[in-house]
């Protein structure tokens, strides 16, 4: 269970700017979790849900999007979308992916007051 | 909250602890409080919990009482701890918990900021600064990872054994608890921290750093860090370790790379152990290493097993090319 610590920084994060720019509601915060990133969703949604108690991100909104796993190969440069980071290229074959998306784990935005 | 186990402490719960000076007391406070507003919800609960130990003999009592009405939830925690020496007493006692949950939904349209900012930002950073003290030290930290039981402690008592004549070796041991680990690379002759992180699935790198500091490092060697036995959540969480090190085990499936492959795409090198076993067991080691190499092309391997010590001569040589080229 990494997803509590991981949920407890983003909530850190969060506060942080939220405090910086006075505000005094949080409605929304958007939260940026790659497909790659080594998070389970669900884990993630509970943890959250346990780490905004006695915050003021209590009862914002909690917005997850969620990038897919992006890879271009260091065989053949090809760009393509994979579902784990062993995928065999789709145009030659090679299992010799760089991931270029999918492992983001980011506080994305905020929607204060 | 705790970001460790997820209760409402603030305190931390990971204990830093060196062979023969384990602490004795502890005091925990743990006040949960949480408040619902809007819920039409209500709760009365009282917990009261007690505990005491005596030698070997232990008694629990406990007690709960739950009333539901209809809205207010209340719940406050308050669990007390006290340990003294050979006396040990726990009194527990919850009660009261304040919810106050606020789900309103309007839609109103405040200010939008932009953050764009990575969880894992801070543990970064305390990654780079023991990479900085590391290097002032002239230490060379090997991260190892792997599940539970393929041999990492053993590999290490074996390595220390070899070497300590030649080079420093110190080890940072993390379990969940015990200091069984930590006693028994203190026996093999190198100098021990033992991080216990309660509830927690891994190290991180502040708690590396807090670590560190107890071994007070006179001169260069090798800081080999065995992180909590686990292949998923010790891969997110750099140490500031120069070389990160997966140890499988011919017991387990030579599918792991596949099946855990983020520990296996951050790893630099990986040993298979137990290679006298392969006989008796369905393991392939080629079928292990191309998997891996699937994941990560770039991992090195090391073919050995602790308990003969076939193939340790190729992990020893290594390590000191490692301290010489540094």
């Amino acid at each position: 269970m990494h997803e509590f610590s991981i949920a407890v920084s983003m909530v850190d994060i969060a506060l942080e700017y939220a405090e910086k720019s006075n505000a005094i509601k949080i409605n929304e915060v958007e939260l940026e979790i790659g497909e790659l990133s080594g998070v389970v969703y669900d884990a993630m949604d509970f943890a959250m849900q346990a780490a905004v108690i006695g915050t003021l991100l209590e009862g914002a909104k909690i917005k997850i999007v969620s990038p897919p796993g992006m890879a271009k190969c260091n065989s053949c440069n090809h760009e393509f979308k994979v579902e784990n980071i062993f995928d065999a290229c789709p145009n030659c074959g090679a299992y010799n992916p760089k991931v270029i998306g999918g492992k983001e784990l980011r506080v994305k935005s905020l929607n204060i007051d | 909250m705790c970001g460790t186990c997820g209760c409402g402490s603030n305190e931390d719960p990971v204990k830093i602890l060196i062979p023969g000076e384990e602490e004795h007391t502890h005091n925990y406070t743990h006040v949960h409080k949480h408040e619902h507003g809007n819920e039409d919800h209500s709760h009365d609960h009282n917990h009261s919990y007690n505990h005491s130990h005596d030698g070997d003999k232990s008694t629990h009592d406990h007690e709960h009482e739950n009333e539901h009405d209809t809205q207010d939830h209340e719940h406050q925690h308050i669990h007390g701890h006290n340990h003294d020496n050979n006396d040990h007493d726990h009194h527990h006692e919850h009660h009261h918990h304040n919810h106050d949950h606020d789900h309103g939904h309007d839609h109103s349209h405040g200010r939008q900021l932009i953050i764009e900012e990575d969880a894992l930002h801070v543990n970064r950073l305390s990654a780079e600064r023991n990479r900085g003290y590391f290097e002032a030290k002239n230490l060379i930290a090997l991260n190892l990872v792997s599940s539970p039981g393929s041999g990492k402690t053993s590999l290490l008592e074996k390595t220390i054994i070899a070497l300590k004549d030649q080079i420093n070796i110190y080890v940072i041991e993390g379990d969940q608890q015990t200091m069984n680990d930590a006693n028994r690379i203190d026996a093999a002759g190198a100098p021990v921290v033992q991080i216990n992180t309660g509830n927690g699935c891994h190290l991180d790198a502040d708690t590396v750093n807090k670590a560190v500091k107890k071994l007070d490092i006179q001169s260069e060697g090798i800081l080999m860090i065995e992180n909590v036995g686990n292949l998923v959540c010790p891969s997110l969480f750099d140490l500031g370790e120069a070389k990160r090190v997966v140890i499988i085990s011919t017991t387990e499936g030579d599918d792991k790379p596949l099946k855990y492959p983020t520990m296996f795409e951050t790893s630099d090198i990986c040993i298979i152990n137990k290679t006298d076993l392969l006989p008796y067991v369905d393991f392939s080691v080629a079928q292990a290493k191309e998997y891996a190499q699937r994941v990560n092309p770039k991992l090195r391997f090391f073919e050995l097993s602790v308990k003969t010590g076939e193939g340790m001569e190729a992990w020893l040589k290594y390590l000191m090319e490692e301290l010489v080229e540094k």
